[in-house]
């Protein structure tokens, strides 16, 4: 397979005017919505009604929704993302400063899922309607119902009130140096992890499953058997590569989506990621941060289709990209 | 109350007859916040209450980590840029001010040597300049030593509107000189018997000049510092996420001796109040945690386990009902309750009365605030009445129907009391919030048997508490017949909380419904005393013409109180926190410590 250049340059230019769309809708909604940042001061009587309207002034806000739009599409193209109404220091710096976190915790939940979801799946696909199999579809069923609200708090009554095992507070610096500092950060990033490692390998599961049963049942696969090759290279090098396929692309469609799902046990578990971000500036009507945050979200979205797509390819010399 | 009853009251404390907690809380009642009772007592020449420290450590340092969970985390660390009590807490860790309140409404000295008094010569006879005497030896983190410039500074800045500093209000009005290296004149435009606002409390943390200077006015937002806060506070700053943790070390060069007790602190911020309360009262993973608005019969749950304590702190939060006396169902010029029109029915004096009698406080307390709300007969006028245990808030069916029927209003075929085709049909509204919900509910079953017919609307707080013109349900709107929240009393100063019902201060559609007075209720001997108290030199004259417009308002029923709101905190069984419910949480962060076992 040829790198496909002129094919991944077309697609970032039909990139290009879908961000530019998704980021008028955002600022429109956000223009559009109810609350004011600065509501906490023109409520409060003693902070004198001049001063909200200096600084309503100073930020901009009072001038029409198209020239804030165009002034934030400018200073976004110099890569001047703004800064927080409510902490008054940069977007960027504050996204900075989440990333590492959100990184750590959902990357590993994703690795966990992955885990879990292709030994299971595959395993299951080669003995469909086994014990096994009706075990493992039992509880990616009741995986993929329960909400990770429910199984977060069911965790923390477990592991933290009942056992006493884990913290449920998430800390991102943690004060001690050594093996301690990793023992520390590994407790306490169970419980997240685990929650949404387990909630995304239960759907996972599902379609490794499927779509192992689909290669496993063709006619390559019974001629490879006949062949005398060993059942584990059978169902490594022949199935599982190209039941890969559908997976490679959910996979990689599901990791931006991820970060709308980390809102909630961000919150559960109080850990300073992207999504507890989002969702303070959201509660505080801070723009410049909402806009950054669901920025780059639609930017992954994006970037993710087409690093599927690309994988794609790879992954299946039949397709062609140009 | 009126000026002779008050002063009558100052008398008894003096001959200590009354108590100053007494005192204290008799004036609140009254509307009157702690710290203008004890500037009263103050003024009055009574001595403030020598409060004997109640820490024990007798070393600096060695108390392991103070970890303590503010479900909101605070999210920038410039107290002249607070927004909430959130940022205001977060700064005091690292910033003083001059002088801070006690629970008791006492100024205790924080940065100063003493508080200014007329005996020690730091109130002019004229009650226009205070001279503060800063304490000496007093180093900055960085070693630079703390001077007068630096509180001249603080003035020059927050009172400069280019810097947009939310601390304006409060030094914008006075002009502050140096006389010499540890001595701050603050002269202010006119006698100001609450002096104590600038330099003092939340809005009164110094910030240093040497590292500010540069950034005053306009560049305000660019200072490095705004993230790195440099105090003189018992710990220095180590690091700091906004909205998630804010963390410091020890100060080895405190100006407090032995103190601080802790090695270093976390702040940690975000999730929600009941996990805040678990992990302090339930797992014990936390010290302290923040305005738990938790419901009574959780926190008690939680608290059952041992590990730590709820603290109940009284401070002047009110929740209330409001009436409308505009219409808010006529549109007049593009704007409903216009104050051109006149609530057809809530101007009846007799029905405001009758739904008074409707609210059944005890209940309210009983069955959903427990201890997080206090059924309260508030702002009565009798001085010997608050000063009883068994004030009686009456609740009572019978009577408010009687007095419905009195003035004529009958009950129809559908239970509905009417008169000339009026019916007693109402819209009350209040922010979503469960115990709030309850209350209406058990207000709407009262009503319903005396043949008042509430219909419940319950607004987004977002929404509610905005100041979206654009928006009709905000609560300065008041499109509705009655509406419920808590008041807060941010300020002591009663100047700025009695402007809520001076007829010029209507909330209009032409102020943008920024008017404080809400309730649109008008009366011409509230507005003649409030014209009169702000040109009143005279401190108790003062209070007892602001005492004399809460009663005013009270009487006529343009609000009801329902209960009161204290603060509520939890603590670990061992750590020994000084609360104040009129300053900052950590307004005594200093004294914080942690018992060997558990008493």
């Amino acid at each position: 397979m040829t790198f496909p250049g002129t094919y991944v340059l077309r697609r970032v230019l039909i990139a290009v005017p879908s961000l530019l769309g998704i980021s008028v809708v955002l600022f429109t909604v956000l223009a559009l919505a109810p609350g004011d940042p600065f509501g906490e001061l023109v409520s409060n009587p003693n902070i004198p009604a001049e001063v909200a309207a200096s600084l309503r002034q100073k930020f901009g806000m009072d001038d029409p929704v198209l020239v804030r739009y165009l002034r934030w599409l400018a200073a976004m193209l110099q890569g001047d993302w703004g800064f927080s109404f409510a902490s008054r220091i940069n977007v960027s710096d504050l996204i900075m400063q989440r990333l590492p976190t959100t990184i750590l915790v959902i990357g590993s939940s994703q690795v966990l899922a992955l885990l879990v979801a292709l030994p299971v799946g595959v395993y299951a696909a080669t003995r469909p309607y086994s014990l096994f199999d009706q075990v493992a579809g039992t509880l990616t069923f009741i995986g993929f119902s329960l909400p990770t609200f429910f199984t977060g708090l069911l965790l923390i009554l477990v592991f933290s009130i009942e056992l006493d095992w884990l913290p449920f507070v998430y800390k991102s610096d943690i004060a001690a140096t050594g093996w301690r500092f990793y023992w520390e950060h590994f407790k306490q990033a169970i419980m997240p992890v685990t929650v949404l490692g387990l909630f995304q390998a239960a759907s996972w599961t599902r379609y490794v499953r499927s779509a192992a049963l689909d290669v496993i049942k063709l006619d390559y696969v019974t001629t490879a058997r006949s062949k005398g090759l060993k059942e584990r290279t059978v169902i490594i090098k022949h199935v599982v590569r190209n039941a890969l396929i559908p997976v490679v692309t959910l996979v990689a469609l599901q990791l931006p989506s991820i970060f709308g799902g980390a809102i909630v046990t961000e919150q559960i578990f109080r850990v300073p990621g992207i999504g507890s971000l989002l969702i303070s500036a959201i509660l505080a009507n801070d723009t410049p941060v909402i806009m950054g945050v669901t920025f780059v979200l639609s930017c992954l979205v994006i970037g993710f289709n087409l690093l599927a797509d690309i994988v794609y390819g790879w992954l299946d010399p039949r397709i062609s990209l140009s | 109350m009126n000026e002779q009853a008050l002063r009558s009251l100052i008398e008894a404390v003096r001959e200590g007859k009354v108590t100053r907690r007494d005192f204290i809380t008799a004036l609140l009642s009254v509307g009157v916040a702690a710290p203008i009772a004890g500037q009263l007592l103050m003024h009055a020449g009574i001595a403030q209450a020598q409060p004997a420290s109640a820490y024990k450590a007798t070393r600096r340092g060695g108390g392991g980590a103070l970890k303590v969970l503010w479900w909101q985390g605070a999210t920038l660390l410039n107290p002249h840029f607070a927004v909430g009590t959130k940022d205001q807490d977060g700064s005091r860790i690292f910033y003083e001010p001059l002088a801070g309140w006690d629970n008791d409404g006492n100024l205790i000295p924080v940065l100063a040597a003493e508080v200014p008094t007329p005996e020690n010569g730091g109130v002019s006879k004229d009650g226009k300049v205070i001279t503060w005497k800063l304490k000496r030896d007093v180093l900055w983190h960085d070693g630079k030593p703390f001077t007068s410039a630096d509180v001249v500074f603080n003035w020059e800045y927050a009172s400069d509107p280019a810097t947009a500093a939310t601390t304006i209000g409060s030094y914008k009005d006075v002009k502050v000189s140096a006389i010499d290296t540890y001595t701050v004149r603050v002269e202010y435009a006119k006698a100001s018997p609450f002096w104590a606002d600038p330099f003092v409390s939340v809005r009164g943390m110094i910030i240093p000049k040497h590292l500010f200077e540069a950034y005053k006015g306009a560049k305000s937002r660019d200072a490095p510092n705004n993230l790195k806060p440099v105090g003189t506070g018992p710990y220095k700053f180590v690091d700091f996420t906004p909205g998630d943790m804010v963390r410091g070390a020890i100060n080895p060069n405190y100006h407090q001796p032995n103190r601080p007790f802790f090695d270093t602190i976390e702040m940690k911020g975000g999730g929600d109040a009941v996990s805040a309360a678990r992990a302090v009262l339930q797992t014990g993973e936390f010290d302290y945690a923040w305005n738990l608005q938790v419901e009574d019969e959780i926190l008690t749950r939680l608290e059952a386990g041992g590990k730590g304590r709820v603290n109940i702190i009284p401070g002047g939060d009110i929740e209330f009902i409001q009436f409308n006396f505009t219409d808010p169902w006529t549109e007049v010029d593009g704007e409903r309750a216009s104050i051109k029109t006149k609530h057809p029915i809530l101007t009846d004096p007799a029905v405001r009365e009758a739904i008074s009698l409707l609210v059944d406080r005890a209940s309210i307390q009983q069955f959903i605030y427990g201890r997080t709300g206090i059924a309260t007969a508030n702002f009565v006028n009798n001085p010997e009445r608050f000063r009883s245990k068994s004030n009686k808030f009456e609740f009572n069916v019978e009577k408010a129907s009687q007095l419905l029927e009195k003035a004529g209003w009958k009950v129809g075929s559908d239970g509905v009391r009417a008169k000339e085709g009026k019916k007693l049909k109402f819209v009350y509204q209040t922010s979503v919030n469960q115990p709030r919900q309850k209350t209406q509910a058990i207000v709407k079953q009262a009503a319903q048997k005396a043949g008042i017919d509430f219909e419940l609307k319950s607004v987004t707080a977002s929404v509610f508490f905005s100041s979206d013109i654009g928006n009709p349900d905000t609560y300065t709107k008041l499109y509705c017949d009655i509406q419920m929240y808590t008041t807060t009393m941010t300020q002591p100063d009663p100047e700025i909380f009695m402007n809520q019902y001076v007829s010029w201060e209507r909330a209009t559609k032409e102020n943008k419904w920024q008017g404080r007075n809400i309730t649109r209720w008008q009366n011409d001997e509230y507005d003649k005393a409030y014209r009169a108290a702000e040109v009143e030199l005279d401190p108790i004259k003062r209070a007892a013409l602001f005492i004399r417009m809460n009663d005013l308002a009270v009487q006529d029923r343009a609000i009801i109180p329902v209960v009161a709101r204290p603060r509520v905190r939890a603590s670990n069984m061992r750590l020994r926190v000084p609360e104040s419910g009129w300053d900052s949480d950590f307004w005594a962060l200093q004294d914080w410590y942690r018992e060997v076992s558990a008493a």
